[in-house]
């Protein structure tokens, strides 16, 4: 099943998708287009991979890591479906980036590979934008790059773990005004989804709702306010977000 | 006395008390206790960030470094992180010491927390989004480098020590000018004063919310001295901080791993 949170008629709904279209709880169908999207978990411990795609990496001009590169955000980053990021007036390098995120299912500490899919709910796609102009070298990359507000789009659906066969075969791709500008497959991550939970239930406890976004592949490039941005993944369907200036942000 | 909020025993929401610290006693609903009466329990409920190289003391540390790779200039903007909800523990809880480690560092930190949404806010008014201060033990497996983002060492089960209480903003004269002291084994270790930060709170807070949202209950720790004193099996800490209060809690082997 594909489930979704969306807002519609004044209050919050958990809906799933029906027919191509949205149906809440009780009952009632809208188009997509009817209702607002929000993130399909409510965030709170969100892990994000860097440098997870040995071709990313190396387009980056880094070696592959050895121990993945992970880093947290914050809830204040994320947006849903058919929602709006804000670009600052001033930089140069706004680049999308495709990913697969991963939902944990239940508490986890000390999962071995081989049962790491007994704690995952589910699979999403998110847009983990990276504003590139303001990368440092103090824990990078740092949350002025990374954990900006509305600069993690996430959605639409929840796809149940049980309804995706492999999520280590999943081909990737994002589309900028139409056009295709980046194209992967999760066959390629450095640390597999498995091999993660293993890394990070191995340090710490992962809990319900707990989010991995597993790091981007190849092909990642600039976008301006006015782009709309559409990141796809097979199987989880299609995440659409849209560029606008700060000013739309009444930025000061 | 000074007006605070706080979680204990059965509570479902935070309760206003009045705190004497000098006696260690807290006031509630005009019953007097000794604090450690108490079973104390998490004061915050939103993220909690923290800023790293907060300290004066800390860049003075790094030095020639800070030119050099990897980090190759000083750095510009607030240095972040979360200390993720799993990290998160009350006053007089176990930090646990992870089996293959030997000590811990004590990062004695002011804890602002947030008590209206604060959205690119300018540093005369970033007081006003305050609600007030606590006391964090931001606790770290200890490692040199501040190159990649620390999680493993700095985001474990029990890693954020938080309390006993949230003192209101109004009781505390000038967050930028407070003692805080570190005792281990009620031994004093270290003693540091947020009048050496190089951003200081309000600046700190403007400086954040320029690309990044607090919430209500949201927490931002504004840093943590130099020379942070270890910690090992078996130790108490406590960390003080003036017109705040003071925070304790045991270390104690994981022997689970």
């Amino acid at each position: 099943m594909k489930r979704a949170r969306v807002a519609v008629g004044g209050a919050v709904h958990d809906a799933f998708e029906y027919n191509g279209k949205v149906k809440l709880t009780d009952g009632r169908v809208f188009s997509e287009q009817e209702v607002e999207w929000l993130p399909p978990v409510q965030p709170q411990t969100v892990f994000a991979l860097g440098l997870n795609y040995a071709d990313h990496a190396k387009e980056l001009s880094f070696s592959a890591p050895k121990e993945p590169l992970a880093f947290l955000k914050g809830p204040n980053t994320f947006i849903g479906h058919n929602a709006s990021t804000k670009r600052p007036d001033e930089v140069t390098f706004m680049h999308y980036e495709c990913e697969l995120g991963v939902v944990i299912g239940k508490t986890a500490k000390n999962v071995k590979k081989e049962d790491a899919y007994k704690y995952v709910k589910g699979y999403t796609i998110s847009n983990d934008y990276a504003i590139r102009d303001y990368l440092e070298n103090y824990y990078r990359p740092n949350l002025r790059v990374k954990n900006r507000d509305t600069c993690t789009p996430i959605g639409p659906w929840l796809v149940d773990r049980d309804d995706i066969e492999d999520p280590m075969n999943l081909s990737l791709r994002t589309i900028v005004n139409g056009e295709v500008t980046q194209e992967g497959s999760t066959k390629d991550m450095i640390f597999t989804v498995p091999g993660l939970i293993e890394y990070l239930s191995g340090f710490m406890t992962l809990n319900e709702n707990d989010i991995i976004l597993t790091g981007t592949p190849k092909g990642t490039t600039g976008v301006n306010a006015g782009d709309e941005v559409i990141t796809e993944i097979e199987g989880l369907g299609s995440l659409k977000n849209h560029i606008v200036s700060d000013g739309v942000f009444q930025k000061s | 006395m000074v007006k605070a909020k706080a979680l204990f025993n059965d509570l479902y929401q935070p309760a206003a008390i009045e705190v004497n610290a000098a006696a260690n006693e807290v006031t509630v609903k005009n019953n007097t206790h000794q604090a450690d009466e108490l079973h104390w329990r998490v004061p915050v409920s939103g993220t909690v960030y923290g800023a790293a190289l907060n300290y004066k003391g800390e860049l003075d540390k790094l030095g020639d470094q800070l030119h050099e790779d990897p980090y190759k200039e000083p750095p510009k903007a607030p240095v972040l992180y979360i200390k993720p909800i799993n990290t998160l523990s009350p006053h007089q809880s176990v930090i646990p010491l992870p089996a293959e480690e030997k000590e811990l560092q004590a990062g004695a930190a002011l804890a602002v927390v947030f008590g209206k949404t604060a959205t690119q806010v300018n540093a005369e008014s970033a007081l006003d989004y305050v609600e007030g201060y606590t006391v964090v033990n931001d606790i770290s497996i200890p490692h040199e480098s501040v190159h990649r983002p620390a999680i493993k060492q700095k985001a474990r089960d029990g890693f954020c020590p938080i309390g006993p209480w949230v003192v209101q903003k109004d009781q505390v004269s000038n967050p930028d000018d407070l003692e805080l002291r570190v005792y281990v084994n009620n031994e004093l270790k270290q003693t540091a004063s947020t009048k050496n930060l190089v951003r200081d709170v309000k600046q700190l807070i403007a400086d954040v919310t320029e690309f990044m949202t607090f919430y209500p209950g949201d927490v931002l720790l504004v840093g943590t001295p130099e020379n942070p004193p270890l910690v090992k099996d078996g130790d108490k800490v406590k960390v003080e901080i003036d017109e705040i209060g003071a925070l304790e809690n045991k270390v104690l082997s994981d022997k689970q791993g």
